[in-house]
């Protein structure tokens, strides 16, 4: 199994290269969260209520950006060749998702800077546990996307998923409304919501209020789903192929 | 090198291949040709592991294709009719990356794609970026790309798919050139007549049967003599009249009607005298491969 980790850096270096030759593509996913985070925010005369919200809504653009492109890429492109290639697909699995998940990340970071203006100041010692958490929830929010779009097969079908899915989770999970104030079904949605967690991670490591559940239980309920999410995405890519997508 | 026997394959209730056999010598050039829907691609898909066959086998240098995947694909190289490179990374990108893929690294990995970019014509344009290429160069990118890690055999379907004839003729040569160098086994997809008469040998498929097989002189001498080609507006009643006065056997489709017939020359003279106002134009060829399959399956390729 030396032939494990090549093929992983290979695919990860790949994501980078592209990333760094689209530098565009930055302003795609930061610019939505940031526009709504400032509407929000100065509207209701609090950013800081929404800042976290709007940082795991760039990290899961960015994660549905690259993982959205497994759909075509595996039809006609790149990963044709991986999949006759005898490098392991779990080898293939974790490259695309932590290549994917590092992009996120770089664009998490991107998003902090803005976080002066919600009254956030992070000293240079506080930045450690930012930086991971928001990688953490990178790499969780990225094993999600690829689970998801290595069932389907046309990019149509994700974005339905997209808006059927992954915006109602990401609105039902602390970034508008806490918990707390929350009625009814909505409530318990909230409860079993693992984005619900990560948004409760980031308002503990950034100290701003609003960070229930608990720092230690948040840590690691995202952490479980996005290793979960990581594992299905293992072993979907590992089933055989009887019949043709294409 | 590829054994092929009693292959099937169904999707669902459709039948894609109908218990195929064939086998494909050492060093050959060898050529699936057919319309499309007509089985090459699910062949093709099998052969190069990306499918489990639903019935029947077949070996790929002496592994089989369903139970021995990973061994499979050490010895062949693939070639697809998408595109499967990244246009966003350079030629030598995408070769390092598909070595890294095969495990190789360092100055062998270096060594085989220098080696690879020069028999293939690229390496004044290693440093591009495959978006800039054009489509023949992106061609002879990904059969640089399926070489690296020295297979056995090059799978290639429909690989000439969307040239012009001149870079489908420069492709053709390269790939000639890799059988004679580098001793490789080839087998390929094609719908091209111009491509499988290049061919060692073929097999005709159609409907997931093979309808005939051989070298392209032994096919196209299986058809006697010459064809005549006669266009008409009531194709099917000439054709009936002329089987009644001349004793020969007709296809007529689309407003034309063949013949296959020795000394065509003379035939044509002695149809178009007995037939005055009825025909619109009339030819005479040397049997195609385009005419075995049109005799054996009543179907054209193209």
């Amino acid at each position: 199994m030396g032939n494990f980790f090549l093929p992983a850096a290979t695919l990860w270096q790949r994501e980078l290269v592209r990333f760094w030759r689209q530098k565009s593509r930055v302003l795609g996913v930061v610019a939505s969260p940031l526009v709504f985070w400032l509407i929000m925010g100065y509207g209701s005369g609090d950013l800081a209520r929404f800042y976290s919200g709007a940082l795991v809504l760039t990290v899961m653009f960015s994660a549905i950006f690259s993982t959205i492109s497994i759909i075509e890429d595996r039809r006609e492109g790149f990963l044709l060749s991986m999949l006759v290639s005898p490098a392991p697909r779990t080898s293939l699995v974790l490259g695309k998702i932590l290549g994917a998940a590092t992009l996120a990340w770089i664009q998490g970071l991107i998003f902090l800077a803005f976080a002066p203006l919600a009254g956030v100041g992070i000293t240079p010692a506080g930045l450690l546990p930012v930086a991971g958490a928001v990688f953490l929830i990178s790499f969780t929010l990225t094993g999600l996307g690829f689970a998801i779009a290595w069932k389907m097969t046309s990019t149509s079908g994700f974005h339905a998923i997209m808006n059927l899915l992954l915006v109602p989770m990401w609105m039902v999970s602390g970034s508008l409304f806490p918990m707390a104030t929350a009625h009814g079904w909505v409530r318990a949605i909230m409860w079993v919501n693992p984005l619900t967690y990560s948004i409760a991670l980031m308002n503990h490591t950034l100290r701003l209020p609003g960070a229930s559940p608990g720092a230690v239980e948040s840590l690691a309920v995202t952490a479980v789903f996005g290793l979960g999410m990581v594992v299905l995405s293992g072993m979907f890519a590992a089933q055989k192929a009887t019949s043709s997508a294409a | 090198m590829i054994r092929v026997e009693n292959l099937t394959h169904k999707y669902g209730g459709r039948t894609a291949l109908n218990g195929v056999s064939f086998e494909v010598r050492q060093g050959e050039i060898f050529g699936l040709l057919g319309p499309n829907g007509g089985g090459k691609s699910t062949l093709f898909r099998i052969l190069a592991t990306m499918m489990t066959p639903t019935g029947g086998r077949a070996t790929v240098a002496g592994f089989d294709v369903a139970r021995d995947p990973a061994a499979v694909r050490r010895q062949v190289g693939v070639v697809f009719q998408s595109q499967s490179l990244d246009k966003a990374l350079t030629v030598e990108e995408n070769l390092r990356a598909q070595g890294h893929l095969h495990g190789l690294s360092g100055a062998d990995l270096r060594g085989r794609m220098g080696h690879a970019m020069e028999r293939l014509g690229l390496a004044d344009r290693r440093k591009d970026l495959v978006d800039t290429l054009s489509g023949g160069l992106r061609r002879r990118v990904e059969i640089a790309k399926a070489l690296l890690h020295k297979p056995q055999v090059l799978l290639m379907d429909e690989a000439s798919t969307g040239l012009d004839p001149a870079a489908r003729r420069e492709l053709s040569r390269h790939v000639e050139t890799l059988r004679e160098t580098e001793g490789v086994t080839i087998l390929l997809t094609t719908h091209i007549l111009e491509e499988a008469d290049r061919c060692d040998r073929l097999v005709l498929l159609h409907r997931g049967n093979i309808v005939a097989q051989g070298t392209p002189a032994e096919l196209r001498a299986s058809i006697g003599g010459d064809v005549v080609v006669l266009e008409a507006a009531g194709a099917k009643p000439l054709a009936e009249a002329i089987e009644r006065r001349f004793g020969v056997r007709t296809t007529a489709a689309n407003g034309h009607v063949r013949i296959e017939i020795p000394n065509g020359h003379r035939f044509i003279t002695e149809v178009v005298e007995a037939f005055p106002g009825a025909i619109d134009s009339v030819g005479l060829h040397k049997p195609t491969l385009e005419d075995v399959f049109v005799r054996e399956t009543g179907a054209s390729i193209g």
